[in-house]
């Protein structure tokens, strides 16, 4: 079914490579703009300072670990998969999933807690901020689990193991966003 | 892809965790300049070493790169074109009470400013 | 990385031809064929048109006629008035133009002109189209919900469109919201998609500068609005919490920031005019290389100009907003970057123009079309110069005299350019010729309206006639007898304009029975698409072409031919 055209490679990548750089440059002018304005206006608010003091910089600095230890499964999963070993491609990708499904539930349980202080979206502008930023991130997190989830299937059979490297690109972005998200609203108080 | 950048990516996860660690330590010395670096600096290297690393985009053809730095540099441009208006506290008809003027004498203004926190 | 171009292995090719009888859902509406998908966005383009362009004549009926009832829509509220002028503006650009000149030529043009048999990603291109008429419907939901539909300006300027309270409308500003943010993400797929196809998937042979100018300028355009759109889509995520979770990212009140939206809005805004735009421009440099009958004066100087514009494009926004209060310093940068950005879209004017010297022209219907979109888009590109200086715009802005402006552009881009490509196209995509007489009537009788609907209206703006009013006789120095004789005047003309579209309709469909046969190349043109049969099909070619030249080799003086396919062994 796969037409010929998806076959060709007149830039000198393969056509799915060379469309998730493309995604990962879409994302990256999605999350600029919005981590643009949030600068903008902390720079512009000293008093934010004083209400970034109320996050949580050990959860922050867990999820981080759990993200990057995350990414590390997926650059194996890859590394595999060019090795052409299909079932351990999967496995690594099903440890990536459990690492996205921690940082979603340690996620969940932060904010939780922070809700019960009273630190909602509305509290303040930089809480909008804090939970925009953060939740659009974290969509891109469930997003990449569930076609983790697809990729790992399929390369658990041997097929369409390129793929593993191209969800791999795309965890590695969303990781990449935490590690500027995490001095922005964690570290820098 | 070539054959060095294999197998050392345990290597790179653990540099990068100690980066990590120095980026949650760095604010402890409770000097601002530092906090920033270690903050932002290494959130910066960290970038750098997982697109370089895990990413491989010094193996994708060359426009690649280019087109993600562009990306950036026009955000870049959006913040340059952007930020005066922002960092202004009022217009003809509106003002942001919250907001404290960048540029006014930093002694006074900060006195106003930490009044209501 | 060799691993993964052969885990790619390509499918054995009867496998994509094989499925003759196909059922009307699958060949209609799931079909993943690009062409099949471009007439969707077409004929869904051309629908929203109508819709778009019965709005203006219900608002124009009320500004020439205050209080009437007009015909087939009723008396005009003030709220009313509001939804229609939005949703006019935002519905001929985000579901007329964009759908029509980027996603249905770039999808019918792209692997045809490219020379392959598909989209690079047929699924997710049938994924983008549903999206895109999901957005449309839900768009057309806003106006039957409680309070009607949104009329904030199609800009969305908050606070008025981020507060119910404000803009009257709390269900509506939303539901608009998010079709636009559907519209947006079903834009961003197509993109994608149009971009890897064409850097990609090309035919053996073309190289870099073989390729035809209207597909590079769909790419730009796509690249273009992929970079500009990602501060809009996080601008409209903090628009949508604004409006319903009551945070305060644009409430000033409350520590936020109304100029923000403006600067996030405009950022993509003002790259998303030449996101329109290069397409109309590429269809015009394909039609007057072909009827002109000569190869296009500097085909580099076109495309490093585009490139330019592209570039140049992204900062010139603030020129929208010199009087909401932007910092005067700013203000002089954009004036600089906005007369600067008028040089490579003068260089391309004038290079079109070199095209048509000394060849033999042909003034068939698309050949019209095209000569139009020149000569009336430059009436567009000359008024902007008054609106780029800042000193000029603080007296222009929101007057008549910008909405005169911005429709010498937009109508050139969406309709001109639309009947253009249309017109040229049309023999390849139906495999019938169009009726040439029918064609001009219904292009003197839009063009000659047009013009009348907007030259009056640069007057009223000069005299101070202000836009998003709903009644001027509650203005009395707007009220005066010239100028609502001018109103009059704009308005029959618009209904000229409109009762002459009948034409081409008539046209259309008589064409598409019993036009004349086409044949594989009716206009004697050089590029990929016309060396397959009207209409070409599924797959495109039985054997894929290769490419031994560049598009425009016209006239050559050693050849008995006056033109020279593509795919043509030296």
């Amino acid at each position: 079914m796969r037409p010929i055209a998806t076959t060709r490679s007149s830039s000198g990548m393969p056509t799915g490579l060379l469309a998730v750089w493309w995604v990962v440059a879409s994302e990256i002018v999605i999350f600029g703009g919005l981590l643009g304005s949030y600068i903008m206006y902390r720079l512009s608010h000293d008093a934010w300072a004083g209400e970034a003091a109320n996050t949580n910089t050990e959860i922050g600095l867990f999820n981080t670990f759990v993200l990057l230890t995350s990414s590390l499964f997926a650059v194996l999963a890859h590394k595999a998969a060019e090795a052409g070993d299909g079932k351990k491609a999967a496995r690594l990708l099903y440890y990536t999933i459990g690492g996205a499904v921690t940082f979603v539930c340690v996620k969940a349980f932060e904010w939780n807690m922070e809700i019960s202080h009273g630190y909602t979206i509305t509290a303040n502008t930089f809480w909008s901020f804090y939970y925009t930023a953060a939740g659009i991130h974290a969509l891109h997190v469930i997003a990449g689990a569930i076609i983790m989830a697809i990729v790992a299937k399929d390369a658990a059979k041997n097929l369409e193991l390129h793929r593993v490297e191209l969800i791999g690109i795309y965890w590695h972005f969303v990781d990449i966003v935490w590690i500027f998200l995490f001095p922005l609203l964690y570290i820098a108080k | 892809m070539s054959e060095n950048s294999h197998g050392n990516y345990v290597k790179i996860w653990g540099i990068l965790l100690v980066l990590l660690i120095v980026s949650y330590l760095g604010p402890m010395l409770e000097i601002q300049i530092v906090t920033l670096l270690t903050a932002f600096g290494i959130a910066g290297v960290k970038a750098y070493m997982v697109a370089k690393h895990f990413m491989h985009v010094n193996h994708v053809p060359r426009f690649v790169p280019y087109l993600m730095v562009t990306c950036l540099v026009f955000m870049l441009l959006f913040v340059a074109g952007t930020a005066p208006d922002v960092y202004k506290a009022d217009g003809d008809n509106w003002v942001k009470p919250e907001a404290e003027w960048l540029y006014m004498p930093p002694r006074d203004d900060q006195h106003g400013a930490s009044a209501h926190h | 990385m060799a691993e993964s171009i052969t885990t790619d292995a390509p499918a054995p090719a009867d496998d994509h031809h094989g499925h003759e009888e196909q059922s009307f859902w699958s060949k209609y509406i799931f079909s993943t064929d690009h062409k099949m998908i471009a007439m969707q966005y077409m004929f869904t383009g051309i629908a929203m048109a109508m819709i778009g362009g019965f709005m203006a004549y219900a608002f124009r009926m009320q500004l020439a006629f205050p209080g009437i009832d007009v015909p087939g829509f009723g008396i005009v509220t003030p709220a009313n008035y509001n939804a229609l002028v939005t949703n006019h503006g935002a519905i001929m650009i985000f579901w007329v133009a964009m759908p029509v000149l980027i996603a249905a030529f770039g999808n019918y043009l792209i692997p045809l002109m490219c020379g392959c048999d598909d989209m690079v990603f047929p699924k997710i291109n049938r994924l983008s189209y549903q999206i895109f008429l999901l957005s449309a419907v839900v768009l057309l939901t806003s106006f039957f919900v409680e309070g009607g539909g949104f009329g904030g300006a199609w800009t969305a300027y908050p606070p008025l469109s981020a507060k119910a309270e404000y803009s009257l409308t709390p269900l509506g500003s939303t539901i608009w919201l998010v079709a636009v943010a559907l519209e947006f993400v079903a834009f961003l797929l197509g993109g994608i998609n149009f971009i890897t196809t064409a850097m990609n998937s090309r035919a053996p042979g073309m190289k870099l500068y073989d390729i035809p100018i209207v597909v590079w300028m769909i790419v730009i355009a796509s690249i273009l609005f992929l970079v500009s759109v990602g501060p809009l889509i996080a601008g409209a995520i903090m628009l949508l919490f604004d409006q319903n979770l009551g945070t305060a990212f644009f409430d000033p009140a409350r520590g936020g920031d109304p100029i923000l939206w403006q600067h996030l809005f405009w950022f993509f805004g003002h790259p998303e005019v030449y996101v329109v735009l290069l397409p109309a421009l590429g269809i015009t440099a394909e039609i007057i290389t072909v009827f002109a009958r000569k190869k296009l004066f500097g085909y580099r100087t076109v495309l490093h100009t585009t490139i330019a514009t592209g570039v140049l494009s992204f900062t010139v926004w603030a020129h929208h907003q010199f009087i909401a209060g932007v910092d005067p310093r700013m203000a002089h940068v954009f004036t600089l970057t906005t007369l600067l950005i008028s040089v490579p879209i003068a260089e391309m004017m004038f290079v079109y123009i070199a095209t048509l010297y000394g060849g033999s022209i042909r003034l068939t219907t698309p050949m019209l079309w095209g000569l139009a979109f020149i000569a009336e888009f430059l009436i567009g590109g000359v008024t902007g110069i008054f609106l780029g200086a800042s000193g000029a715009d603080i007296y222009f802005h929101d007057t008549y005299f910008v909405l005169a402006h911005f429709h010498y552009t937009f109508f050139p881009i969406a309709i001109i350019g639309t009947y253009a490509g249309l017109t040229y196209w049309f023999p390849k995509m139906f495999g019938r010729m169009m009726n040439d007489r029918l064609g001009k009537i219904h292009f003197w009788g839009t063009i000659i309206p047009f013009n009348f609907i907007f030259i009056p209206l640069f007057l009223v703006g000069m005299g101070g006639q202000h836009r998003r009013i709903y009644d001027y006789s509650h203005f009395p120095e707007l009220a005066v007898p010239w100028m609502q004789d001018i109103r009059v005047l704009a308005t029959s003309a618009l209904l000229v304009m409109i009762s002459f579209q009948l034409v081409f309709f008539y046209n259309f469909i008589v064409s598409l029975r019993r036009g004349e046969k086409a044949g594989k190349n009716p206009w004697k043109a050089n590029t990929l698409e016309w060396t397959t049969e009207s209409p070409p099909p599924h797959g495109n070619w039985k054997e894929l072409p290769t490419v031994y030249r560049g598009p425009y080799e016209y006239s050559l003086p050693d050849r008995e031919d006056d033109y020279w396919p593509q795919n043509e062994p030296n």
